[in-house]
């Protein structure tokens, strides 16, 4: 318990770091908020005014103090391209992007994972080699053009996936807000009818991210096994006249799964900041999307939210990890 | 202006035969064919067209939320398509107006049966507080006002409860047809006012609710997701919509709209890349509305302020070696009217002309060897990232030929929210971009682009004291032959000066499904949902 409270003390540093350079670096981009809003026919005077009203024109010191109380209040600002508070499209949006990037981690692990142990146990196989295909197709193939591939394949030629609309078919409506997660929402609802709407919608940008994290999923777990299985423990195991099975799942993978949940963490914090192209292509309305758009637009307010809400989940995340290795290797648990 | 007055009997007559049913078709949810799912790149950002900061989609939910006093007169144009006349009006919440002998007045009776969302009465209070804001609020609604001489709350006048006046600052030709754009439209003052927070202009409220009498309401907004328009059964200004409910999705991947409006999944596609409206126009399986924007040019523009192009002579050279017939094959795949070849004296006046140039690199490279002796001019040529589709082949097309002229030409792609303030520098020696106003006419094109109060869209910073008396004089010219000459003065100036270089006239495309009819051009360009069909 100590240790995960010194982890959070050790995590607050870094925010502050964070909440002050992307402060600044978004004040440094040549962009030019005001104009931007002012429209198209917009007077030097309907520009100032915009500038007024924004704030702008404020010396930087008195803007960043302005940002920090905000913050301090749980303000994150208003973003212009929405036209809405910060804090509210980031709470809507993150469980889109969250239940993309689960769909597609888990779906890459049910893959990769087996993939990597019968890799690993039949080395030089059919099975080996198709792991080594997969993976490099994985990661030499950019996320979008996968998208658009899987769009034109399953929705345009075949018409076996619904339209690519975002998370819901036009008609249907969206479940009651319990969790953000359309697919545990419906279920919360017993609306079968719409769980199967979200779940068939989820399919396709899932598919395109899974894809996408198999490569270094499968590769680990791969290179994780063959040092495992090499190793004497194994050999003694394999002496004593256990079976196969056991050796390879209770002793082996066990052991090898150390790193490769260390790459999961990498992996879904990765897939979260980089399925803002699959979220374009699939009009999914997540948190990428939204940060992307606001930055080309120069719209500030949005642009640091996201990414301070982006360290705070890394911090999450990377303690999740260590609580999770912990559980797995007893080793971990004794060194800290 | 002619007295005008329109009292529709049949329309009003109309209205009150059809509650009983109007209330049996509103206890059965919208069928599909009542349905209309618009996929577009991007959503409106506020529901306030009004404003600062509104998008431009917001214009749709002026357009579809919301009334304004008159509506330009709907004139077919294509098979399937509409567009409107900037001249003649049709009564919306004014049933009948009339311009003052003098000339420096207007007085509007507003319709008796229309109401507001709130079922209020629409009154001229109303009318005025909404006037009133427009020319207060600032920033582009401000603008928009002033560019009609609607400048100050004292010109707007609630005669009674029925009856409103606008006083003239000056005869100004724009004062009417900018009665009839997106931004005079009419608030339900009384409910903004109570959930104002005390914001006398109501910004915030306005800009999350509708307090209008438009022909839709809004269900549902979801910025950067969805917008659900669902239709106004009291609507009083017009006939009933057939659409009961219509889904603007935002999809902002152009691959995805145009599988979406092929597969037939989606009614109508906005915003798609030229070379899509060709392809889907071409295969014939969806309807292409394709309306030359009015007013509007793509251009290339050549800093006339300062060296090397405020020398004339080069500016000319670069008007005969633009590769115009490859931009518009290459870069608009046909989707434009073309703006080159046209007389070398202006013919018939208007905006846009084509100009008397056209590709011819052996007259060029002569014109800017007599002005260099051929040393090599090194310059840079900047377009807006927002809009690469276009300009970014347009602007290599123009790149590879200024080369064999012996100009060498560094592309600068400047992203959105920098492009404006780079315009704002007034330093770029090119740039390609594009230009059209909502009011179509010479004089206000000529206004924003060549005018010497160097607006930020006088990109090419182009000053010359004639052409602004040209201008000016058109703009305020009350008899047509004064007019006439003083737009082909400007015309003739501006294509032997060419500051700005004109290419082509951009089309506005929208794909559409066949059984989609009723789609009307307006000059906001939004998708005006009132008066969509939908069959089987």
């Amino acid at each position: 318990m100590r240790a995960i409270l010194l982890r959070f003390a050790g995590a607050l540093p870094t925010l502050c770091g964070v909440v002050v350079v992307t402060f600044l670096l978004t004040r440094v981009l040549p962009g030019d908020t005001a104009t931007y809003f002012a429209g198209p026919t917009a007077s030097a005077e309907s520009i100032a005014q915009i500038k007024a009203s924004l704030g702008l024109d404020l010396p930087l010191t008195e803007q960043f103090r302005r940002y920090v109380v905000a913050l301090v209040h749980g303000d994150l600002g208003m973003s212009l391209t929405t036209g809405q508070p910060v804090l509210t499209e980031l709470i809507n949006r993150l469980p889109a992007s969250a239940e993309l990037t689960l769909c597609g981690l888990f779906l890459a692990i049910g893959i990769a994972l087996p993939l990597g142990v019968f890799a690993a146990v039949r080395q030089g196989s059919v099975i080996d080699h198709a792991c080594r295909i997969v993976a490099t197709a994985g990661v030499s193939l950019p996320v979008f053009f996968t998208g658009l591939l899987l769009v034109y394949i399953f929705y345009f030629i075949l018409g076996w996936m619904p339209a690519p609309l975002g998370r819901l078919d036009a008609f249907a409506s969206a479940p009651p807000a319990v969790t953000g997660f359309y697919l545990i929402d419906t279920l919360l609802a017993r609306d079968t009818e719409t769980f199967r709407a979200a779940a068939a919608q989820i399919v396709l940008p899932a598919g395109t991210l899974a894809l996408f994290a198999l490569a270094p999923i499968a590769r680990i777990t791969r290179a994780s096994m063959l040092a495992v299985l090499g190793s004497e423990f194994i050999r003694t195991a394999r002496a004593s006249g256990l079976s196969g099975p056991t050796v390879v799942l209770t002793y082996a993978l066990r052991n090898a799964l150390l790193p490769v949940v260390t790459v999961l963490g990498m992996v879904f914090s990765f897939l979260l900041g980089a399925n803002v192209l699959v979220e374009k292509v699939f009009a999914w309305p997540g948190i990428g999307s939204y940060a992307v758009e606001a930055l080309i637009a120069s719209d500030f307010a949005p642009v640091q939210g996201f990414v301070l809400t982006m360290a705070i989940l890394y911090v999450l995340l990377n303690l999740g990890i260590d609580l999770l290795n912990r559980a797995i290797d007893p080793r971990a648990r004794r060194g800290a | 202006m002619k007295r005008r007055t329109f009292i529709k009997a049949a329309a009003g007559a109309a209205a009150l035969a059809t509650p009983a049913i109007r209330s049996a078709a509103a206890q059965t949810a919208p069928t599909r064919n009542e349905t209309l799912i618009v996929v577009q790149e991007y959503g409106p950002n506020s529901l306030d067209m009004q404003g600062i900061g509104s998008a431009q989609p917001v214009n749709g939910v002026s357009l579809n939320c919301y009334d304004t006093l008159l509506r330009f007169k709907r004139v077919p144009f294509a098979e399937g398509t509409m567009t409107h006349d900037l001249l003649n009006y049709d009564p919306a919440l004014a049933e009948s107006w009339q311009i003052a002998s003098d000339g420096m007045s207007c007085t509007f009776k507003l319709r008796e049966n229309a109401r507001f969302h709130s079922k209020r009465p629409v009154t001229a209070k109303d009318v005025k507080w909404s006037m009133d804001r427009a020319v207060s609020i600032g920033g582009f609604a401000t603008t928009q006002m002033a560019a009609g001489s609607l400048e100050k709350p004292e010109q707007f006048v609630a005669v009674d409860d029925k009856t409103f006046r606008i006083d003239f600052l000056r005869r100004d030709k724009l004062t009417m047809p900018n009665l009839g754009v997106t931004i005079p439209f009419v608030f339900d003052s009384e409910t903004a006012i109570a959930n104002s927070g005390g914001d006398p202009w109501a910004k915030d409220y306005l800009k999350n609710n509708i307090a209008g009498s438009g022909a839709f309401k809004v269900e549902s907004w979801k910025p950067g997701t969805e917008t659900i328009y669902v239709r106004n059964d009291d609507w009083a200004c017009g006939p009933l919509p057939q659409l009961r409910r219509v889904i603007a999705r935002d999809i902002p991947s152009p691959s995805t709209r145009r599988a979406l409006i092929e597969r037939g999944d989606a009614d109508m596609s906005y915003g798609l890349p030229p070379k899509d409206f060709k392809d889907l126009a071409e295969a014939g399986k969806v309807r292409v509305a394709a309306v030359p924007v009015p007013n509007a040019i793509w251009y290339v523009a050549l800093n006339a302020a300062n060296p090397p192009f405020n020398d004339v002579r080069l500016r000319q050279a670069i008007a005969w070696a633009i590769p115009y017939e490859k931009i518009m094959s290459a870069a608009l795949f046909g989707r434009g009217v073309p703006m080159w070849g046209g007389p070398e004296k202006i013919g018939k006046i208007g905006w846009p002309v084509p100009s008397h140039y056209s590709a011819n690199i052996e007259k060029a490279k002569a014109m800017v060897a007599a002005v260099t002796g051929g040393t090599t001019i090194s310059t840079s040529l900047l377009f807006d990232a927002g809009s690469a589709t276009i300009a970014e082949p347009m602007a290599v097309l123009v790149q590879e030929s200024l080369a064999q002229i012996g100009i060498k030409v560094e592309l600068n792609k400047i992203p959105g929210a920098n492009f404006r303030g780079e315009l704002n520098k007034k330093t770029a020696p090119m740039v390609i971009n594009r230009f059209g106003g909502w009011l179509d006419w010479p004089d206000y094109f000529f206004f924003w682009n060549y005018h010497g109060k160097n607006s930020i869209f006088n990109v090419a910073s182009y000053q010359n004291k004639e052409m602004d008396a040209l201008i000016d004089g058109a703009r305020f010219a009350t008899d047509p032959a004064t007019y006439e000459t003083q737009v082909r003065g400007f015309l003739q100036m501006g294509m032997d000066e060419v500051p700005m270089i004109p290419v082509c006239q951009p089309f506005h495309d929208v794909a559409m499904q066949k059984n989609i009819g009723g789609y009307t051009y307006w000059p906001c360009r939004e998708p005006d949902f009132r008066f969509l069909t939908k069959g089987a």
